[in-house]
């Protein structure tokens, strides 16, 4: 983990100022490029508008909303658990992670507090559910770069974790598995022992994807000095989860927040890098998926006994009032303002969600880099289309 | 430490804070005039709300088109629209809500304010927080709510050409126009279940 | 083949009819070999998995298919490309030509061979640069932004490593004394390290910086990752090749892996004695005492040796990432150009010396 010299801290704060070039001697025009909807590159069909001089770019612009699905006037007509079932699809590929801020927002307006047991299987299955994301940003990575080997030991490690929680809740990608007042079911039988083998063989992965993409000179080289985000712009784009930990802001809602969730019986380290470049991303990432595979097993170590459901009536009326919870989610900092206004559904759901803010910053971020920085710097935000466009 | 901040907070604003409200192990809410929108934005991040969550809207009217799915009626005119709004109260039909944040202290507050619907706009606050940029152009083209001072207001989401603002609660939802909802449709009972579903139909 | 091989008297036409369905052996076996055994098995292994193993016992007929359903694709010219049509089509053509024309010099064996060219190793490195002619016209008139993208950094990229591989042969024609490559494989085969002559001389063990400058030369000119911009497939899709399909594409591709068994022939044969064994195992002494069987051990000892250095570089390409565009251009001009020269001076000095 190194500083940047000072001649790529000049490097950057050159390509920051030079707003539109137009090569004088040679008089020649831009060209705007379309990278996608559809392009490898991109997780989904987000379109960037470029206009290129050569290969800097002078002008970039994400265009989002080739999936938006209208979640949030959707939730208006639904009850809360079939918002439930809907908001599984916002991040799909950490799915639990979406419903447990809108669960936890639906109890607090009610007053209810899921049970010991239900909280910490809740956690467990969050912190899977991080893995299961974070890990396939690992591969994808490489093949962004053009390394494309180590993504196949992604989505192999990675089988392991969905395995785990198709068998928890049945579903590996929408498990739809909270219930306001606690959980659909417990926790299937040998789910301990088998949890604890994979958590080892992710804490494998993790060391064969340093040595294998973060200790190669190419990598380092494409990675390092690209796409700096210094501390205050970070705050001030709402840049949230493992880009804002990269850009040095010591920020974890795991630790910081009082929600009845159980990490804070769980001892684990929030891992920041001062750079803020597009490795300083990468590396954040890596690391917590080390320290996710830690506080499984943990939780898993003290899981208490009792009931997975508190007492809730059989047709769930939420109280009037408002409620804002947002927990750390593998992309960032997801939130839900539930309006109630006593009725079975919502009123109004505001759903902030991690990847708008993570590429609402694009734009800035890239005057004046090159194209295949483009794909970098892409790559090392990690978004989700459906959490930037719901 | 919220009352302490929460006090902090009255008093660098003033009297531009119509209402507050702080609940106890919960959050903080406060609503101010519509003047002083981005006055506000500016104080707070004076005083340390330096993360930004979100700018938003909340349209209070009750939606004309019924609530739950089950109900594929249009909209009546027997539906009963008040319009009753939620924390620290509010005097119009559309407010706009945002969300600032103390990084190291984690306290967030929850910002409203009242949009008049003669003049439906509110000033724009992405020359003090750079992420508003993108939040206020969803709003704007799911509400209808302009935001002055905006460098660019366009749609974010729809296309261009797209009339009407689809989050108002009279817009209906038009997968609903399309194809009523066809209620719950045959469902079995689980075996040796089949106290427990219900009437399902 | 040439006619000692067979009898003084085969007539022309027999011959140039031999020669050509030789070309097309040497260009188009290797390509084949390289494709099934280092792209899809060797590549499914690295990758934790198995590989096509349908199509044949473990899917050693997947090339024909592959051929197969490149072939019956429906040739698709855009629109955009209409008003150069012709030239559109015309460019995988140029590709696959210069590896045809390559093959030319290559000698596989005492008598078999196309052509005994003086000046072969000049004549190979300077046809070789046919292939960039053949990738600008495909990343421009092809009318996508994104082949311009690929044809223009594929320009600056095989232009900017063509001077290291020209560089580094030079070290082994000094030593050679020839740029004739049988001449050169004779001279690996017969020479001797300090008076032992048990493995001959191979150029690989003195010319050890030119033997490294060149095979990283060859990565760049055959456009494999490290230095894959030109192609890059997670920004430009398939750079100059995006718009092709079907039997064009088929070309491309055909010519991607033949020029690296090629290039890998010619690198063996500058490097690590060619067809040969060195000949004191058996005796001889000039290229004439070499015995008739040669003639047919000599292509499959080449073909070996080629395969280990296909194997090396196709085992870069699968593991690295890929370099930036302007990262490639320094690495070619700031590292590998001095380097060279240096190693050109130390061989001239010593050559003298010794």
């Amino acid at each position: 983990m190194t500083m940047l010299g000072d001649r790529q801290q000049l490097a950057y704060i050159a390509s920051q100022a030079a707003d539109a070039r137009v090569n004088v001697e040679l008089e020649t025009e831009g060209m705007t490029l379309n990278i996608g909807p559809q392009h490898p590159a991109t997780h989904g069909t987000l379109r960037i508008i470029a206009r290129l001089d050569g290969e800097q770019v002078v002008w970039a612009e994400p265009s989002a909303g080739y999936m938006h699905r209208g979640y949030e006037k959707l939730t208006e007509v639904r009850t809360f658990p079939q918002v439930t079932a809907l908001v599984n699809r916002i991040d799909w590929l950490g799915s639990f992670a979406n419903e447990v801020p809108f669960i936890l927002a639906a109890e607090k307006l009610m007053g209810v507090e899921a049970p010991d047991r239900a909280q910490h299987i809740r956690t467990i299955l969050f912190e899977l559910s991080r893995i299961a994301n974070v890990s396939l940003f690992l591969g994808d990575l490489g093949v962004q770069l053009g390394a494309i080997t180590p993504v196949f030991f992604a989505f192999r490690d990675r089988e392991y974790v969905l395995n785990l929680i198709e068998g928890a809740t049945g579903g590996r990608f929408h498990p739809n598995f909270d219930r306001i007042g606690g959980l659909k079911d417990d926790l299937p039988a040998g789910f301990i022992d088998e949890t604890r083998v994979v958590m080892k063989k992710l804490r494998t992965f993790c060391d064969q994807i340093e040595d294998l993409l973060f200790g190669n000179e190419i990598f380092q080289s494409r990675t390092r000095g690209i796409g700096v985000i210094p501390k205050d712009v970070a705050l001030s784009y709402g840049l949230s989860g493992a880009n804002l930990r990269a850009s040095g802001v010591d920020w974890d809602l795991r630790r910081d927040q009082d929600i009845p969730m159980a990490w804070n019986k769980t001892d684990f380290k929030v891992i920041t890098h001062p750079d803020g470049d597009s490795f300083a991303r990468c590396w954040v990432r890596l690391q917590e998926v080390r320290e996710s595979t830690k506080i499984v097993d943990q939780l898993l170590d003290t899981i208490p006994a009792g009931p997975v459901m508190a007492k809730v009536p059989k047709i769930i009326k939420v109280p009037e009032g408002e409620a804002w919870v947002s927990t750390e989610n593998p992309l960032g900092e997801m939130g839900y303002y539930v309006v109630s206004q006593g009725d079975q559904g919502p009123f109004r759901v505001k759903i902030r969600s991690a990847s708008f803010n993570n590429i609402s910053i694009v734009p800035w971020l890239l005057k004046g880099v090159y194209v295949p920085d483009i794909i970098t710097i892409l790559a090392s935000l990690y978004f989700i289309l459906g959490d930037i466009d719901r | 430490m919220r009352e302490t901040e929460l006090a902090r907070i009255l008093e660098a604003l003033g009297a531009n804070v119509v209402d507050s409200l702080l609940k106890p192990n919960d959050d903080m809410w406060i609503r101010v005039t519509a003047e002083s929108w981005r006055a506000t934005a500016e104080t707070l991040k004076t005083l340390g709300f330096t993360y930004f969550g979100y700018v938003s809207a909340i349209d209070w009217l009750p939606s004309p088109f019924g609530k739950s799915e089950d109900d594929a009626s249009g909209p009546s005119g027997d539906r009963d629209s008040t319009i009753k709004q939620g924390y620290t109260g509010g005097d119009t039909r559309f407010q706009v809500i945002a969300r600032l944040v103390q990084p190291f202290t984690t306290i967030g507050i929850n910002i409203k304010v009242d949009v008049d619907d003669a003049v439906m706009a509110v000033d724009s606050w992405s020359s003090v927080f750079a992420g508003a940029n993108w939040h206020e152009r969803e709003t704007h083209e799911m509400f209808g709510i302009g935001f002055n001072g905006h460098p660019d207001l366009r749609n974010m989401y729809l296309p261009t050409d797209f009339e009407g603002h689809p989050m108002r609660k009279d817009f209906p939802l038009l997968a609903r126009i399309v194809k009523p909802w066809p209620g719950i449709v045959d469902v079995e009972p689980l075996p040796g279940d089949d106290e427990e579903e219900g009437e399902a139909s | 083949m040439n006619a000692v091989l067979f009898a003084s008297d085969l007539p022309y036409w027999l011959q140039s009819i031999f020669r050509v369905l030789g070309g097309l052996v040497a260009v188009l076996l290797p390509a084949g070999t390289v494709v099934y055994l280092f792209l899809f098995k060797m590549l499914s292994f690295m990758q934790s998995r198995l590989g096509p193993m349908e199509a044949g016992p473990y899917g050693s007929f997947q090339l024909f298919a592959e051929v197969g359903k490149w072939l019956q694709k429906e040739d698709i010219v855009p629109a955009n490309a209409q008003p150069e049509a012709r030239i559109f089509k015309m460019a995988p053509l140029i590709v696959l030509a210069s590896t045809f024309l390559l093959v030319v010099v290559v000698p596989f064996g005492p008598d078999a061979l196309f052509t005994d060219f003086e000046t072969g190793i000049f004549y190979a490195l300077a046809v070789s640069s046919i292939s960039v002619l053949g990738i600008l016209i495909a990343g421009w008139a092809s009318a996508n932004k994104y082949s311009l993208l690929g044809g223009l950094r594929a320009a600056g990229q095989l232009v900017a490593y063509e001077l290291p591989m020209v560089l580094a042969v030079i070290g082994v024609v000094i030593q050679a004394g020839t740029m004739n490559l049988q001449q050169i494989v004779v001279a690996q085969n017969t020479g001797s390290m300090f008076g032992w002559d048990g493995i001959g001389n191979p150029y690989v063990l003195t010319q050890f910086v030119a033997f490294i400058i060149f095979m990283i030369s060859v990565q760049a000119e055959l456009s494999q990752t490290p230095f894959d911009m030109p192609i890059a497939e997670s920004e430009l899709v398939s750079g100059y090749m995006t718009e092709y399909s079907g039997f064009r594409f088929l070309i491309f591709f055909i010519g991607e892996f033949a020029t690296a068994g090629v290039f890998a022939m010619i690198a063996s044969i500058l490097f690590l004695g060619g067809w040969g064994v060195p000949f004191a195992w058996f005796g001889w002494t000039t290229i004439d005492s070499v015995d008739n069987w040669m003639n047919f051990a000599g292509p499959l000892i080449l073909f070996a040796k080629m395969m280990a250095l296909v194997f090396f570089i196709m085992w870069i390409r699968f593991s690295s990432p890929r370099l930036r565009e302007d990262q490639l251009q320094r690495f070619a001009w700031k590292v590998l150009i001095p380097i060279s020269l240096v190693n050109i001076m130390v061989t001239a000095v010593l050559k003298v010396a010794f």
